[in-house]
């Protein structure tokens, strides 16, 4: 009996509790990524934004997501109703669990596998069946336009992230995410912090901008493509599975922000090497540096207009992978002529 | 070189970094919005918004049933009925209003010979059902009473033009 209090309940308790330490405020910061997100857009706009509900429209995000929990699902008769309500479930899912190997600090970590980053890379290949299976399962050709528009992006844009990561590692020596971290975790002349960005900053630019075609987000967001597509693969959904589908978009690019955070800005590292803010816990400066490059998808959005589709491809194809299978070549060729492979 | 100097141009981002850098110059700008609920824009004299019959001021109602605005009005919104009061005095014993036709041309007050029915600065008369919207008489006069300070200073104000 107390080998099985020991070996099973108690270990999955403390994994319940550390997925709720994670989800809860990622849902949370989900819920006020939206409210960011007007609020950014209305300032670049010279507009006040959300300002009604609540003190400065702080209230919004939970005003809407009252209404949606009240409205009426409306499940189309010509569509495909398992994999019509599968998708944002799908969808959702998979922008959750990805965060079980996203370390927050030195073995602040769900999961701390071999492969976390890996694993990442095959989560977010995987949320392009959300958008797939709800475009054919809406039966609508606008929905179907949009699917086939994301489904060929997300793998355009995926061949550049891969070599991009595979840049990073072999800079890191290691697929483990904390690894990755520590293999910055070191100051050129004693105050540059050696975070990858500064060696492989066209590799950082290409995953950032990979990573807003990834999570359909603009200038790259034609799945959606509201002055075409009307809203593209989710056009036939209503109240919760649109919702959820908000959330998996919402929650796709706060992972994207994690993993430039952690693979190119240092992760929970300090900028700077000295006291007053080495005391600062290593959580606080993740977080702060995933607001920052949230910050910076909200900017993207508010400043550049969508690319047309043959555009998309052509600076997928012609311009991303040429440019990072280059640098990933001389990276390679750098690290062996100068003795500088990492070794574990 | 102009291959080159573009190429640098590309590689380099200036372009899309420049258009960021106003982006972020106009986020620290002020707002431009008309905060509506709460803070309303300038209104002209001429603005035509709900009607309303006035009155004089010894609380005798103006309108004396000739029925140029039921004649004129191009939405064919308005609808009078009219015989001698006791008095002897001609007046309406209906005056109605379909505010869901009514185009607010105005053409009713510009043919109104004693300034009796006029478009007030009112803009907020949204109703929830279609039948709110069909004024009678008594709303008319009612809307009158209640913007009557506003009617009275817009008309002094358009007398030098009329």
């Amino acid at each position: 009996m107390a080998e099985f209090w020991h070996g099973y309940v108690w270990p999955t308790i403390i994994v319940v509790a550390e997925i709720l330490c994670v989800l809860v405020p990622l849902l949370l910061t989900i819920a006020y990524y939206t409210y960011a997100e007007r609020k950014v857009l209305a300032f670049a706009q010279l507009r006040k934004g959300p300002n009604v509900v609540g003190p400065f429209g702080l209230l919004q995000p939970i005003a809407d997501a009252i209404k949606m929990l009240w409205k009426e699902t409306i499940i189309p008769s010509g569509a495909n109703r398992v994999i019509f309500i599968a998708a944002p479930i799908v969808t959702v899912a998979l922008a959750l669990v990805a965060w079980a190997v996203i370390p927050f600090d030195q073995g602040m970590v769900i999961s701390n596998i071999n492969v976390g980053i890996l694993y990442l890379f095959a989560i977010s290949s995987l949320s392009v069946y959300g958008t797939i299976m709800a475009g054919w399962a809406s039966n609508s050709r606008y929905a179907f336009l949009g699917a086939l528009r994301s489904a060929a992006q997300m793998v355009s844009y995926e061949v550049s992230i891969g070599f991009v990561l595979v840049t990073v590692l072999l800079c890191a020596g290691s697929l483990n995410l904390t690894d990755i971290v520590m293999a910055q975790d070191h100051y050129w002349l004693g105050f540059i912090p050696g975070w990858f960005v500064i060696p492989l900053l066209p590799m950082a630019v290409v995953f950032f901008v990979s990573g807003l075609a990834e999570t359909n987000r603009a200038p790259f967001d034609l799945a959606e493509g509201e002055s075409e597509l009307v809203a593209g693969f989710h056009v036939e959904y209503s109240a919760m599975t649109w919702l959820l589908f908000f959330m998996g978009e919402y929650g796709n690019m706060i992972l994207v922000c994690a993993m430039t955070s952690i693979l190119f800005l240092g992760g929970w590292l300090s900028p700077i090497p000295l006291e007053p803010f080495t005391w600062i816990p290593g959580p606080i400066w993740l977080i702060a540096k995933i607001l920052f490059v949230m910050f910076l998808f909200l900017w993207v959005r508010a400043t550049f207009p969508r690319f047309r589709y043959d555009q998309l491809m052509r600076l997928g194809w012609k311009v991303f992978l040429p440019l990072s299978l280059f640098w990933l070549v001389l990276t390679a060729g750098v690290l062996t002529a100068m003795g500088w492979v990492p070794s574990h | 070189m102009s291959l080159f100097s573009r190429g640098a141009r590309g590689l380099l981002l200036t372009e899309l970094l420049s258009g960021m850098a106003l982006t972020l110059r106009y986020m620290f700008k002020t707002p431009v919005t008309v905060n509506y609920p709460y803070e309303k824009g300038p209104l002209s004299p001429r603005f035509r918004g709900e009607h309303a019959l006035r009155r004089y001021p010894n609380g005798e109602e103006r309108c004396i049933a000739c029925k140029l605005c039921e004649a004129i009005c191009p939405a064919l919104a308005i609808t009078i009925e009219a015989e001698p009061r006791e008095d002897g005095s001609r007046r309406t014993t209906r005056y109605d209003i379909d505010m869901t036709k009514c185009i607010y041309c105005g053409y009713c007050q510009e043919a109104c010979p004693v300034d009796a029915i006029v478009e007030g600065p009112n803009f907020e008369f949204a109703a929830e059902t279609r039948e709110e919207l069909f004024y009678d008489k008594d709303k008319l006069l009612a809307n009158g009473d209640r913007w009557e300070a506003e009617i009275a200073k817009s008309l002094s104000l358009e007398a030098p033009y009329r």
